[in-house]
This record gives structure tokens, sequence and C-alpha cells, in this order.
């Protein structure tokens, strides 16, 4: 039985010693080195370019020009493909891209015999440019006069969305209500996952193989196709291990043009990594997203009426587009309730900044980085305890959304606040923090969350599963869900040899996933590994498991009603007598002269639930005040992910997600140039990710509440950790100065302004 | 891969001198933190390079009969910071150039390097201009000597004519002796950062303790290039120390700066940095001196 326990991680020896292969390890001969030419303008047009000094740099093998590519226009995002036209994703630029958008867009890629060839090539590249105004405010880019980025899209709106529930105009009529309203803001923040983004490509037998960094190698097999105008099944993907992806590697990025490339080189082998400040610019980034929101409260604390509006920054290219704004809307509404009405209007917008796609709780951090610091400045307004008011409006057990079906089964936020509190020492820390004075001063925040596990009913949901008995009673598994350093691998490989009776130690998973051999499903994305793989696992592991048994029944002629498999042994259910080894039976099947028998499973497991995944933060800070300096001291996330699987697995999750929240709620920030548009701090020298000194410890704690919809009572942990941290913090910081600073990142810049504004400077 | 045309292994200071003058586009390389990022980033694609990272003549703190602190060019931070001599007589330096970067650039990087590159935010240069540290260069004909202040042109720009080389930076036994000193870094993050603003001082108490015999005030990312602040420093010369006093000599400080506003900070910002920091080191100054405030 090794679900529930801390085993070691499957690739932990590998991964730990160097011995673990990432894409760039594989290429143990020369490739062809590609490098991307990139606009240095924002806004505009390519009107003509000049190769002809770039081709006499000794080593130059091939230049492509965006006036040289296929012109197809093809959708990025990482999600399942729709059959129905109007749920496709948006198909808005080809591989190299004359309609400049950003500056940093893609217009043209040298091929050479070596990097420092390609990168004196690029140098040489003369472009000539029409310039548009550069747009990079989202309100600046609704204006009628502003230039449209993509002709199809007016006021350079990609969608706009919304709901209202309840009446709000009715609801605000009642009698005494209090009026609160705030504006709330979010930075462009990256992914900076530590491998950069790299693929390569090559030809055979006139198909083209891609071996990349991609969380989602089904997807990109598609998206590669459709962009050079394949069928499907001429492209290959193979995803080797990866070294980070946060959603970014959720869209297809530079694999496309890698495919291309190898095609215009005779099949050679062509390698493209990108630099670590083309990934800032010219791959994904976090939606910038701006909230309004007005709040009608009874003096007691009940919100009677609520109305979001969001304008996120879309970027210059859709990628995964308006779904992120979207979910925010969900949060918004199901996380708090509103006696009256709520109601929301959801804008996503393009302005010539990096596209934004997919990053690591997808929306979310934004919305709850707003609700949760308009939480606090109401209760504070009420001279309520935050947490009180939250408990008068949060989302209670017995909760249903019809939508998606999800139903909240448990007291799940009281519970998880309630252990936060404890550790916290909440009361006594809020009475101890009251009325200080001096420069230097604490405070206690705290913030809670809501999380959808997978994507249902909105996207498909289906997995597939391959299991192979040896002969000595191991199984190879495979899965389309990766491993993308989360841990999959480990959690899979517990689920199979848990349901089907054998050690944790005979479950061979094939870690790495290529289009050809390995089963479809759609990859690592959402908070679904666990939920999704664990329902295909079941599935195919029982199917494994009645063959085993049938195949036993059939040797030792006993009913296999009577039989079960328990720690790798046939047994009798009723006299625990062990029968045969699994690795007995396994030998005897393949090399049974009577009946012999390849024993495997295979199935494919389409899930139609989704669940509702919780949790909060609670953060103490030390701010100092003259410094613009924002410490903290401790914190801690408290979740109801359901069941763990293997708890320090769980417990490194929530480390990573609690970092990723502490660089978005204080340091981390890409900023351009207002003039230019262009990115001034696209380095991890002026990106401020924050460093191992600049953590305090970080603590988790968990309630486990079995989720009926799940294989293994599981739901949502790989992104949830990165939801409340950052307004927890903002929270804390308002607790220990009284000032309320409603835009992320706090770093000392903003603080500095805000606390001089508030006289304390 | 790095974009090179030529790299010199020179053998001796010499001999570094000689291959310089015979190929006046070549660059100095050391450690390389500095300049093979300027390769990397194209600034300095295709450059000569004259390398005098083997030159261990160059390399080392010692001690000179009259009680100087020598200390050579290609020592790096991290032997500086380990050094008994620095240790014992101007901690404060090592402990300025323990916050360059991270270990690895630590014990790469040079302080020559920090120097000779010419920014504003080099953590061991505010130090070296609050010692009144004096350099020596070398080229074909001989050696110079000059205050580190006159070294320093502009940004990016030092005192190095063609073929030149810094061989020695010397901090004076005058300059240390009684003096007990602080810096402090402030940046975005507590390591792999450069300076938003940084702040050395030293101080001298008389012998009860009570006031400033003397006090010397020099910051980085002030101006252009690391200065001293003569305004603060002789608002607080000969005064009987008090909090008031604190307060003035960091009011006074903003006299002498000149911090611009860049995408990196605000003038507002780095000027609010300039006081506050000058305060706070000037406090811990006095502590290491055994005095009180």
């Amino acid at each position: 039985m090794s679900v529930g326990k801390s085993v070691k991680r499957v690739d932990a020896y590998e991964k730990v010693t160097g011995r673990a292969r990432y894409t760039d390890d594989f290429l143990d001969y020369n490739p062809l080195i590609a490098k991307v030419l990139h606009s240095t303008i924002a806004n505009g047009k390519v009107l003509s370019m000049d190769i002809s000094e770039a081709v006499k740099i000794p080593g130059v093998v091939k230049i492509v020009t965006c006036f040289d590519v296929p012109d197809i226009r093809f959708p990025t995002a990482g999600h399942p493909w729709s059959t129905d036209p109007k749920h496709q994703d948006v198909a808005d630029r080809k591989l190299l891209n004359t309609r400049v958008r950003l500056y940093g867009d893609d217009i043209a890629a040298v091929i050479a015999e070596d990097e420092v060839a390609a990168a004196q090539a690029l140098r040489k590249i003369k472009v000539e440019y029409e310039e548009y105004e550069p747009i990079l405010d989202v309100f600046r880019a609704m204006e009628p006069d502003a230039p449209l980025l993509h002709e199809e899209f007016p006021n350079n709106i990609l969608a706009h969305s919304g709901y209202e529930e309840g009446d709000f105009e009715e609801a605000i009529k009642e009698e005494g209500l209090l009026k609160f309203e705030g504006w709330y803001e979010t930075p462009i923040v990256q992914h900076c996952h530590i491998e950069p983004v790299i693929s390569y490509a090559y030809m055979e037998k006139g198909r083209i193989t891609v071996v990349a960094s991609t969380q989602i190698p089904h997807i990109v097999r598609r998206i590669t196709a459709q962009a050079l105008g394949l069928p499907w099944g001429k492209v290959r993907i193979i995803k080797p291990y990866i070294g980070g992806g946060f959603g970014n590697k959720q869209d297809a990025l530079y694999e496309p043009l890698n495919a291309y490339l190898t095609t215009q080189v005779g099949g050679r082998c062509v390698k493209l990594e990108i630099s670590r400040e083309e990934t800032f610019v010219s791959t994904r980034v976090r939606h910038s997203i701006k909230f309004h929101i007005t709040s009608y409260v009874r003096k007691d604390g009940r919100f009677v009426a609520r109305y979001l509006k969001s304008y996120a920054n879309q970027g210059a290219y859709t990628s995964h587009g308006h779904a992120i704004a979207a979910k925010g809307g969900a949060a918004f509404k199901q996380l708090y309730s509103a006696e009256g009405a709520v109601k929301a209007d959801l804008y996503s917008v393009f302005t010539n900044t990096p596209a934004a796609g997919a990053m690591r709780a997808y929306g979310i951090p934004q919305i709850t980085f707003a609700m949760e610091s308009h939480s606090d400045d109401i209760a504070r307004a009420l001279n309520m305890d935050p947490i009180e008011f939250r408990r008068i409006n949060m989302m209670k057990k017995g909760f249903y959304d019809p939508f998606s079906q999800n139903e909240n089964y448990y007291d799940s936020l009281n519970a998880v606040i309630a252990k936060g509190k404890e550790y916290f020492k909440w009361d006594e820390k809020v009475k101890a923090y009251a009325n200080q004075t001096g420069p230097v001063r604490k405070g206690v925040g705290m913030s809670i969350f809501w999380y959808n596990t997978a994507v249902w009913p909105t996207s498909l949901e289906a997995s597939t599963c391959r299991m192979v008995l040896n002969q000595d009673g191991s199984i190879q598994m495979q899965m389309p869900e990766t491993e993308i350093g989360q841990g999959a691998d480990t959690v899979f490989s517990q689920m199979a040899a848990h349901t089907l009776g054998i050690p944790f130690e005979n479950v061979h998973i094939v870690s790495t996933q290529d289009t050809d051999i390995t089963p479809f499903g759609t990859g690592a994305y959402a908070s679904r590994q666990t939920y999704i793989g664990g329902m295909v696992i079941k599935k195919t592991a029982e199917i494994l498991k009645e063959k085993i048994l049938s195949y036993a029944r059939s040797i030792n002629r006993i009913a296999s009603a009577d039989l079960d498999i328990e720690d790798g042994n046939i047994i009798n259910k009723y006299s625990g007598k062990v029968l045969m080894s699994v690795g007995e039976l396994a030998t005897e099947a393949l090399y049974s002269m009577q009946a012999a028998e390849h024993i495997t499973a295979e199935s494919t497991y389409q899930c139609k639930t989704n669940a509702l995944s919780m949790g909060c933060c609670f953060a103490e800070v030390e701010v100092d005040i003259p410094l613009g300096k924002v410490s903290v001291l401790d914190i801690i996330n408290v979740h109801d992910c359901g069941m763990l699987i293997n708890p320090k697995l769980a417990e490194a999750q929530v480390h990573g997600g609690v970092s990723m929240s502490l660089g978005f709620g204080l340091s981390e920030q890409l900023i351009f140039d207002p003039k230019t548009g262009r990115p001034l701090n696209n380095n991890f020298l002026d990106y401020k990710l924050l460093t191992a000194l600049d953590h305090p410890d970080i603590q988790t704690d968990f309630v486990e509440f079995y989720e009926p919809t799940s294989a293994y009572g599981t739901k949502a942990l790989g992104e949830p950790p990165t939801v409340p941290p950052a307004p927890a913090i903002r929270n804390a910081v308002l607790n220990a100065t009284g000032v309320a600073i409603n835009e992320a990142p706090l770093n000392p810049h903003k603080c500095f302004a805000k606390f001089k504004e508030a006289g304390l400077i | 891969m790095f974009d090179i045309k030529d790299i010199y292994e020179a053998k001796s200071v010499k001999d570094a001198v000689s291959h310089l003058e015979a190929h006046p586009n070549a660059k100095i390389i050391a450690g390389g933190s500095d300049v093979l990022i300027k390769i990397r980033e194209g600034k300095l694609a295709g450059c000569e390079l004259v390398s005098i990272f083997k030159l261990d003549e160059l390399r080392g703190v010692e001690l000179t009969m009259q009680g100087d602190i020598k200390i050579k060019p290609l020592t790096s931070f991290s032997h500086i910071t380990n050094d008994p001599v620095i240790k014992r007589y101007v901690g404060v330096l090592g402990e300025a150039v323990d916050q360059v970067g991270g270990p690895q650039i630590r014990n790469i990087g040079t302080i020559g390097g920090n120097i000779c590159n010419g920014v504003t935010s080099a953590d061991s240069a505010s130090t070296l201009f609050a010692f009144d540290a004096e350099v020596e260069i070398t080229g074909s004909e001989g050696t110079r000597l000059i205050p580190i202040k006159d070294f320093y042109k502009g940004p990016g720009q030092v005192d190095l004519k063609p073929a030149e080389i810094l061989t020695a930076i010397y901090v004076r036994k005058a300059s240390y002796e009684g003096y007990f000193g602080s810096y402090i870094k402030y940046s975005m993050r507590k390591a792999m950062d450069i300076a938003t603003l940084g702040c050395s001082v030293n101080v001298k108490l008389t012998e009860d303790k009570k006031a400033f015999e003397d006090i010397r005030i020099a910051f980085g990312v002030a101006g252009p290039v690391p200065m001293r602040s003569p305004s603060a420093e002789s608002a607080g010369r000969g005064k009987k120390i008090n909090a008031e006093l604190i307060e003035s000599i960091g009011k006074a400080a903003l006299e002498d700066v000149n911090p611009r506003t860049s995408w990196r900070a605000s003038r507002e910002f780095r000027l609010q940095l300039v006081e506050e920091l000058t305060k706070r080191a000037l406090k811990k100054s006095i502590e290491l001196a055994g005095g009180a405030y």
C-alpha cells in the first residue's frame, strides 16, 4: 500500500546525481544552431529585410524571414482541440510575422553551423519598419483612435464576457447599505522555469521529429502540424525530463518554428534554444489585470451586492486568451456570496506587450489579490476581524454550481482557517500589533481562495493509460500526463501499485512521452494530474488486475472472485494463502506451451466532473518604513486538496507555490519603456526573482477531506499554493502600517511612495 | 560559445603591457565576470582579449613595512573577505565585497576588475573611497599612484591609458588606524543583486568616545561615479555625538549627492536612502568604535 506514504521520488537519484537527461543532453552530435531575430519596435510592420550581409558570414546555412514562411495562421494555446469551430482557440500568428505586435516579435531566423555565426548573422540583418504607436496600457488600447493589433478585434478587445446573478440595481436599493469600491492591479510576471525554452528537430522518412521541453507533447504535435499545414501524423513530439514549465510550456512556443526550420535544411537536425532574455519577452507571461470592485455591505458585514470589472492585459497574441479572465470571474462569484446580486464585466485586451498565456493558477492569483485586498479594506472600515468578515460571506458547505456541477462537500474554508489561525496565534498577534508607532512595525494578514481542479466542463477531460506486465511481475506504465518536476511520475506509480497490489518499486513508469508511442492524453496543466491521471490509472489497473486474476484462475483452477493480489502475490482472499507470485504468473503466461498470453491493459477514461480545492494563507511581516522594505517573518499555507498521495511531495508543491507568490507579491514585475515598449528588465539581475536568502521558512499544513468525485480522493494542489500568499502579505502590511497598497508587487519603490503619501516618511 | 577573436595569456605584467601596446584594441580580462557578459550581450562581440588572470604576482593582500595595506588587483572577493590582514584592519571592506553577487561570482570576480569596470554600484568602491584608497597603475613608462577619487572619470570610465594596468590598491595606515566602519548595501534582494544605493562610513572617535574625531562617508549610486560627502563629513567632524547630530549629518549628505531617476529607482527614493543609510551606517560605526548615540 503505497498511497499516502512519502515514498522517494522515482526520479530522485537520477536528478540529484545529474544523470537525468533533458532536451539538450540528448544532442551528443553537432546539430545546426538556429537563432531568432526579434523586432526592435513594439508596433508596426516589417517593410523589407536585407539579409545580403548576413548570408556572407562563414557558417551561415540558411536564413528565413517573415516573407518566406507559409501563409498559415495558427493558435498556440495548449488547450485540448475542440471539434466545434466556435470553441477553437484564436489562430492569430504565423511562424514569423511581418505585422509586428510586440518589441521582440519573431521576424526572421538564422540557421548556422554554430552559435557564434548565428549571432553574428542576426546582427547583420537590416530591417525596414513602418512604425505605429506602441500601446502598452489596456485603457489606451480600447480608445477609438488606438491602432488595432488584430484587424478582427475592434477596440483591441479580444473578448468581453460577464454575468449578472440577481438584480444588481434592485439589490443596492436596500436601506442602510455601505458602499466600498477600489482599484487593484497585478503585474506582468514570468514563469522563470530554470530550463529555458529549448527544442531540436530533424526529419526521418519524410516525417518531422521535435524533441522539446514541453508540458503537452500531444497538443504540441497538433499545433505544429497545423502551423506547417501537415497531416498530424507527420509530426512526432518527444518530451524528455523538463526543468519546469509552470504553464509557459503549456503553449506551443518555438516547436512549430523549429519543425519548419529543419524542413528548410533538408531535414538536418536544428537546435533552437531560447535565451533567458528572449524567454521573458517572446514566450508567455502572466496576465497583468486591473480590477475594479464595488461592494454593497450591511453594517454586520454581509455582502448584499458585488460588482467586478476586470481588464486583463492580453499582450500581443491570444494564446490562452480570455479563459484566464473568465476563470477569475468564476472565483469572484463563488468564493463569496452576496444576498442580492453579483455582477461582472470581464475584458481581455490586446496591447504591444508579451503575449499572456497560462501561468500557474490561471488568473486566480490576480483575482484573489484584488478580492482579498478588498475584503480586508471592508473589514478594516467596519472594524471587524478580517476572519470574521470572511466567515460571514465565504462559500459554505453544500454550495452547488449548476454549470460545473461542482459541489462543496465539506466545510473546508472554516477547517483550513482554524488550522492557520491556531498555528499563527492570530488573536494574540492582532492584539500585540495594534497601535504601533516607530519606523519598524509588524503586522499579520491572511487570505482565502477558491480553485477549480481541472477543466471540465469547459474542455475535454480524458486520458489514456497503458500497463504492460513483465516476466518478473513488474509493470511498465505509460501516461500522457507529463512529469514536469511536480512529482507526477511518483504519485502515478504509487496509485498503480496501490490498485494492483504490487510493490511500489515494481512499477516502472516511462517518464518520456513520445507521441508515436505514448497513449493519447493532453499533458500537464491545470491542477488535474493526480485527479485525471488517478482516474485512468485506477481504471487501467483494475483491468490489468482482472486479467492477472483471470489467468491465475485458469492455472490454479480457482474462481477468480476468491483471488486477490497483495504485495505482489496472488492470494486466496479467504485463507490468505499465497498461491504464486505475480512474477511466476507472468513468466508462465508469457512462455506457456498451452496458453501463452502477454498480459497488458490500456484504457481511456473520460472524466465529467471537477472538484473545488480550497485553502488559506497567513503571513506575518516586518515593515521597515524608512527603507520601504517588507520582510516576511512567517508564512503558512493550509490546503484542503483532498487526500495526500505523497505528503512530502505535497509539501514541496506548497513550498514552490508560496515562493512564486512571494515574488508576485513583493518583487517581480516585467517593465517596459513607456515610449518604445522595449523591455527593461528581461534578465535575472533586473527582474527580481527572490533568492533563497529572501525566503522565510515556509510552513504547510493540510486538511484531508476525501473528494468523492476523485479516484484516490484527491483534488487540486499543483497551482493553488501560489494563490493566497501575495494578498495575505498585502493585508499584513496594511495591518502593520495602516497603508493599503493595491498594486502588486509591494516592492520598495511602491512602498516608499505610498508610505510617503500616507505621511509615514 | 563566446564570440572572441583572440585571447592572449600574459606571462607577466610587463608582457601584458607590451602585448596591449601591440594590440591597442585588446581588452584586459581578469575573472571575466564583467567582460564575458558584455561579449555575450554582443557589446564586445568579436573582441581581442589579454588575460592577466594567471599573473599570481597580482594576487594577494600584504601589510607593508609602513603598515599600509596593499591589495593586489586579482585578489578575488572571497579571498579579500577571508584575508587576515583585511579582517584585522579594514573588516568593513571584506564585509562589503562579501555582498557582491553570489558565491560563484565572489570566487571568480576580482577587486581590480570591480574598480576598473568604472561603475558607480561596485560594492568595493564606496568603501575604498571612504578609506581614501590610492591606486597604482603600471604602464610601459613605469608606475603612477593616484587617489581613487581621481581614478573614476565618469560612468564606465577610469583613468587607465592605453596599455596601462591597475597593479595595486593601497589603504594607508593613517586612513584606517583607529577607524571603524560599516557598509550598507541597499538592494532589492539579499543576494545576487546590485546596489540601489551603497553607503560606506568610517569614523574615528575621540578618546572618551563621546565625539567624532573624524568621519568619512562615501556612496555608490548616489551619482554617476562613487563619491564622498564632504558636507556630511564636516557636519559631524569634531562634534559631540548625539541623536540630533546624526540626523543633521544624514540631512547634510543630501547636499552633495546627485542621484538620477531611472527605471531602477527614482531620484526621490535614492535621496531617502542616502539620508537613511547614512544615519544607520553611522550608528553602526559608532557602536563598533565603542561609542553610543
